[in-house]
């Protein structure tokens, strides 16, 4: 691999966008993630190395830290925006789709329930793992999924609730979704949630944590 | 700051049972006079809330309100404090809120009546304007329904008036995430206190009218959800840490305005509010593991005057129902603390310093709550003229005792957080104590679809 792609691939790992962004501090004002992989293009280095061997590379070791618990979420954060930074650069060469999101994921918090940081964060690691993210917000009924779902047919469901009294709601959401499409896939998660439950109502995956959310949604693609 | 100088300005006089600005309850409950009281915190179990259901809904808050005061009878408590946190569909229909403020009320007086035991309720209503996104701080016709609830509920009963509001909390949940400190010293320090102000004016405006207590308010959505990331290990505790002091200057502002006290469980930043402002405080630590985990288990007891667990489903356990389980379990803990109040000054000394060594090396979190460390950062905190200035202070403080505690052993911290103490020191000591040059260097780093400007006064 080439000084530059070594380069590049630290500053998608160390979250350092471009030459402008402050973090991290020990970077500050290096070239970063944009400014290096317009280099590269311009160098004529393949476009698939770069994303394979750099960006795909240095995104995989910062969430193999967050998960050994060696990193925190903002640097999984920074990192997710290093990599879009440098995707701008290698779109154009991807025609065929081959840097396409993995998929779709609608997420809403349930009716009655406004707790959404989980949801968000949750939003934020999954966009940042490849997927397109179709945020509804907070107190979201079975219509406002299906309206969504009618504009991303093939759309994975995650609903999210904080509360005891709230999280009764999924119930509903989920039988009128699997009535309209019983393949449909709907994830569930928040604090009073638990694995029975999720089965009870005929979720498909529940998860404690986001990258539980990450995992299983990656496992849908293999 | 209307606050110049502390009202508890030595470490030894900062603890449990003692407030110097104390707070009488119409029962007779007195708070920061030399007694520590429970105060029982529940929820319902898996239901549905709605104005349909109110039949089964009062009847779980009748029966746990008449079960904890049979078992408080039985231990011989000194009285003791329920809290009914409604849920968002009670302060949304606040009929619903108001009749179980009634139901729960008619309970503590029958026992009032027929035993002289003395209870009263604290009513929080939710902050409804988080249904708007963005929010309409101001102008939402959401906030008639919660001055409904704070109005009719202290005529049905409520005592102590209390809300966990959520000014600023649009521009603080993306800055806990990305442990952006100066996003969340504006949402703090600028669009938290600017909230607080208006908020505050009319709840003790309400409170007044009634004859009622205006308690005060949590850093609950803010602080208290950086302390669970960090727990998860999501953030840096020692960020946590940080946005618990920053709280502190939001979290005042209610008794600035007029709210007596006692605070509200949840807000950890309370024995700065006591040091700051003599307020008489409620704390929870390890009775709420109930409800959620914390690395403050024994340490937040330190300067308590009511003792909570924060919340816990009414569901059956081996003993009985949960609440009153929950709440024998708080009464033991103010038993403990009061023999130690009765027992003399040395004793409360002798018994803190048990609760705040056991907790307060390990976890900055905690270590920012030792008595002595409130003292050192309160008195930066009440420096400067503004908030932003006095947030600032007080964040600087709290990072050269946390860098302090490091280096002399009395802190422990992972080594991939030391990295963030240097880098937050900067961040913080960067930022113009001038409130319109914050603003100004402010406004284009921010996602403006999340906030309006306006509903916090701002006008640029």
């Amino acid at each position: 691999m080439t000084a530059l792609l070594e380069q590049l691939k630290i500053c998608v790992e160390r979250g350092k966008i471009n030459k402008m962004s402050p973090y991290p501090p020990d970077l500050k004002d290096q070239d970063g993630a944009d400014e290096l992989a317009a280099a590269a293009v311009k160098q004529g280095l393949p476009p698939e190395d770069i994303l394979q061997k750099s960006l795909v590379v240095g995104m995989s070791n910062i969430g193999k830290k967050f998960s050994e618990g060696k990193a925190f979420v903002p640097e999984m954060l920074m990192a997710a925006k290093a990599m879009k930074a440098a995707m701008v650069h290698l779109e154009p060469f991807f025609k065929s789709g081959a840097v396409k999101a993995k998929g779709t994921v609608v997420l809403g918090t349930v009716q009655g329930d406004l707790h959404d940081i989980g949801k968000n964060l949750v939003a934020m690691m999954v966009e940042g793992a490849g997927w397109k993210v179709v945020d509804l917000g907070v107190d979201v009924g079975p219509d406002k999924f299906k309206s969504a779902l009618s504009d991303h047919p093939d759309g994975i469901i995650g609903l999210s609730a904080l509360l005891t009294t709230t999280m009764v709601n999924m119930k509903g959401i989920v039988e009128q979704l699997k009535a309209e499409n019983p393949n449909r896939v709907i994830m569930v998660g928040g604090a009073p949630l638990t694995q029975e439950y999720c089965s009870e109502i005929g979720a498909d995956f529940y998860s404690p944590d986001p990258q539980g959310a990450i995992d299983y949604l990656n496992s849908l693609t293999t | 700051m209307k606050y110049k100088s502390l009202a508890i300005d030595h470490p030894k006089d900062l603890i449990f049972g003692y407030a110097p600005h104390t707070v009488k309850t119409r029962r007779g409950l007195t708070f920061g006079t030399g007694l520590v009281y429970p105060e029982l915190n529940f929820t319902l179990p898996p239901m549905q809330v709605s104005k349909d259901n109110l039949k089964p809904i009062s009847d779980q808050y009748r029966s746990i309100v008449h079960g904890a005061l049979e078992r408080a009878l039985d231990l011989h408590t000194n009285g003791l404090v329920f809290e009914f946190e409604a849920l968002l569909e009670m302060t949304r229909h606040p009929e619903i809120g108001v009749e179980i403020v009634k139901v729960m009320n008619d309970v503590c007086e029958e026992f009032y009546h027929k035993y002289q035991l003395k209870s009263e309720i604290r009513l929080t209503p939710n902050d409804l304007r988080e249904f708007e996104r963005p929010p309409r701080s101001r102008t939402s016709p959401l906030l008639d329904l919660m001055f409904e609830l704070f109005d009719k509920g202290a005529k049905a009963g409520g005592d102590i008036l209390s809300i966990e509001s959520t000014g600023g909390k649009e521009i603080s949940d993306d800055a806990l995430m990305m442990c952006d400190i100066k996003a969340s010293f504006f949402a703090l320090a600028i669009l938290g206190v600017r909230d607080m102000k208006m908020l505050w004016k009319r709840i003790v405006e309400i409170a007044r009218r009634n004859n009622r207590i205006a308690g005060g308010d949590t850093a609950c959505g803010f602080a208290n959800t950086a302390m669970v990331l960090a727990e998860k290990k999501f953030i840096p505790k020692v960020f946590a840490a940080l946005i618990r002091v920053l709280s502190v200057v939001r979290t005042i502002v209610a008794h600035e305005e007029g709210a007596t006290g006692p605070d509200k469980d949840c807000g950890y930043e309370g024995p700065y509010l006591k040091a700051i402002a003599g307020i008489p405080i409620s704390m929870e630590g390890k009775t709420a593991a109930c409800a959620h985990f914390s690395p403050l288990g024994n340490i937040a007891a330190a300067c308590a005057d009511l003792w909570s667990n924060e919340s816990i489903q009414n569901i059956k356990l081996l003993a009985g129902m949960a609440p009153t389980v929950s709440y024998e379990q708080l009464e033991y803990d103010t038993r403990l603390m009061n023999q130690a109040i009765r027992n003399g000054k040395e004793s409360i000394l002798h018994f803190q310093k048990l609760l705040c060594d056991s907790d307060a090396f390990l976890d900055p979190q905690a270590f920012i709550l030792t008595p002595k460390n409130i003292i050192h950062i309160s008195k930066e905190i009440i420096k400067g003229e503004g908030h932003l200035e006095n947030a600032k202070n007080g964040c600087l403080k709290a990072l050269d005792l946390m860098q302090e505690g490091v280096r002399s052993g009395s802190l422990k911290i992972e080594d991939k957080e030391l990295v963030w103490i240097s880098s937050l020191r900067d961040e913080v000591a960067s930022i113009p104590v001038n409130e319109d040059a914050f603003i100004a260097q402010m406004m284009p780093l921010l996602d403006s679809s999340k906030f309006i400007p306006s509903e916090y006064g701002i006008f640029v």
